[in-house]
């Protein structure tokens, strides 16, 4: 009994509050769209059943996003944007885990805690104090017109170059810990052996330290791929109206144009979009797992 | 003992550099005396001053509060309850699912959180306010709890459990007596993640929120959109200072609860 009542209050709380809202979406974006408020009319009634709802089923708002360009280039532009900030990401952290992982002992708690520091920090504030930084008379063309690198300023805010600068500032620690997490784990004395046998340093990093931390690289590597691909305030603040992200489109879609049917389709797409990485992270995950057991 | 080579000094000078600098700007121009945000023009303290005037961003910080405590309070119990169920209840029907929906709202982009539950919320006709942000609050973070929770359970020694059954304790004293001391930290971190989870999240509160409530989250974007403003440095500063002085004191009371443990655990050897 008293199992039951364990079981049963979150397994509730999460069909009704997750796996319901989500049976929804799927259901709106096979409706019509309507012009009175909510705007879709519902496509079936749980009481005709089954058969009813396969007869009158309706992709039009599939078809309408596949015949729209829009859609496409923003799922592209978002596989593009989330792809090319996870390499950044990955240049920018390998460098700062590898340091902290070699870092003397007694150094390394206060190192994690200034990684962790800025992830308890809210994610728009961080996101809003690159628009400073990167706007037209902002901190980095003052800097760099001041130390005359460059003659006029450069424009960066609104262009998808301020979204990876703000997916790899935000999403930095993700792919930090897991990787300092493998590096730690790692026996230095494999590195002295590669060294005796050989290796110059550089070689020994490549076919030693590199494949040890494969592990942390892939699970960093998912850990920003994942949410960037649906990323909403980074686009939305620093990217300009010709940054196209699914989650932007999303958002528009939803509450300027007031459209349900096709935000939940595009929802519904995304979904689907996402399903291969986050299958391909979970089985990496466990094979890890399995591996250290 | 490997030694720190230039190159990794470099790379975490640099690394660090990125990641503060732009924090430590924000909170320098939040002293600054004029509107323009991007030129120094003398130190003044008068954007705090506006801040503690504005009704609207006072009160939007209220809701914040309001929710972010609700939420994660009925998060922690809830992804406790569940994190319980990962860990020791064995098989059961639906356990798949079960642990399909624990893991899938970690992965899920916050766009589609947020419609779905709007969507459920107008379709069951709830009143979109702070009862609907809790509710979706709780939901996403329960499962970053239980996440958090069971990593500790899986560790724990489940003979000390045993062993208060076998002593007479009924199950939910030995919980009590036994096993929430021993997650305690586990839990606790699990409450202040969902905490800020809530405090911070912007895209979920704005599908859920209704006119009747708005976070603060909300208000620092529609404010944020039309560009910089000095008002909004010094808001940052004050939410950033409570974070540093949180953080900071977390890890030096865990470290002192570690020297004291270590201490305890060498005069029992003694003993």
């Amino acid at each position: 009994m008293r199992r039951f009542v364990l079981i049963a209050v979150p397994y509730a709380w999460l069909v009704a509050l997750f796996l319901v809202p989500f049976l929804i979406v799927l259901k709106i974006s096979l409706s019509d769209t309507a012009l009175a408020i909510p705007p879709y009319v519902p496509k079936f009634e749980w009481a005709e059943g089954i058969m009813a709802f396969l007869r009158q089923l309706d992709f039009e708002n599939f078809i309408f996003l596949t015949e729209d360009n829009l859609y496409w280039k923003a799922y592209l532009s978002s596989l593009q944007i989330a792809t090319i900030s996870t390499i950044l990401t990955l240049m920018v952290g390998y460098p700062i885990a590898y340091g902290m992982a070699r870092a003397p002992a007694e150094w390394r708690p206060t190192l994690m805690m200034l990684i962790i520091l800025p992830f308890w920090t809210s994610f728009l504030i961080r996101v809003y104090a690159w628009m400073g930084i990167l706007s037209q008379e902002g901190f980095l063309n003052q800097f760099l017109l001041w130390t005359g690198i460059i003659n006029e300023p450069l424009t960066i805010i609104n262009t998808n170059t301020a979204v990876y600068i703000g997916i790899v500032y935000t999403y930095l620690p993700f792919m930090i810990l897991p990787i300092y997490a493998a590096l730690d784990r790692m026996d230095g004395s494999l590195i002295e052996a590669a060294e005796d046998l050989g290796c110059s340093r550089l070689m020994a990093f490549w076919l030693v330290t590199i494949p040890l931390s494969k592990n942390g690289i892939i699970a960093g590597s998912f850990l920003v791929f994942i949410p960037a691909l649906g990323e909403f305030v980074i686009p939305s603040l620093l990217g300009g109206s010709r940054t196209l992200m699914i989650g932007k489109v999303l958002w528009e879609e939803f509450f300027s144009n007031r459209d349900w049917p096709v935000a939940s389709a595009v929802a519904v797409i995304l979904l689907l979009i996402l399903v291969v990485p986050i299958v391909l992270f979970q089985r990496n995950q466990q094979k890890q797992a399995e591996a250290e057991s | 003992m490997m030694r720190l080579s230039w190159f990794n000094v470099v790379s975490l000078t640099l690394g660090f550099a990125f990641l503060y600098i732009p924090m430590i700007i924000l909170v320098i121009y939040s002293f600054n005396a004029g509107k323009l945000v991007t030129v120094w023009s003398g130190f003044s303290t008068k954007w705090y001053g506006e801040l503690t005037q504005n009704e609207a961003f006072l009160n939007a910080a209220w809701v914040t509060l309001k929710v972010a405590v609700v939420s994660s309070t009925f998060a922690t119990v809830l992804g406790t309850m569940a994190a319980y169920v990962l860990v020791r209840a064995g098989r059961f029907t639906g356990r798949t699912l079960f642990s399909g929906m624990i893991y899938a709202p970690l992965v899920m982009p916050e766009v589609i959180t947020g419609l779905s539950l709007l969507l459920l919320f107008i379709g069951i006709g709830l009143d979109r306010g702070i009862v609907t942000i809790v509710l979706a609050h709780t939901t996403f973070s329960m499962c970053y709890v239980s996440v958090v929770v069971s990593s500790r359970l899986v560790t724990f020694d489940q003979s000390l459990e045993e062993a208060a059954l076998d002593l007479g304790c009924s199950p939910i004293e030995a919980f009590r007596l036994v096993t929430l001391p021993i997650i305690a930290p586990a839990v606790i971190s699990g409450w202040l993640l969902a905490f800020t989870l809530s405090l911070d999240d912007l895209v979920i509160a704005s599908f859920t929120s209704g006119p009747s409530a708005t976070t603060l989250p909300i208000k620092i974007y529609s404010a944020v959109r039309l560009g910089v403003s000095p008002e909004i440095n010094a808001l940052s500063t004050i939410m950033i200072a409570i974070v540093t002085v949180g953080v900071i004191s977390a890890s030096l009371v865990s470290k002192r609860n570690l020297v004291r443990q270590k201490r305890e655990m060498q005069a029992a050897e003694r003993a």
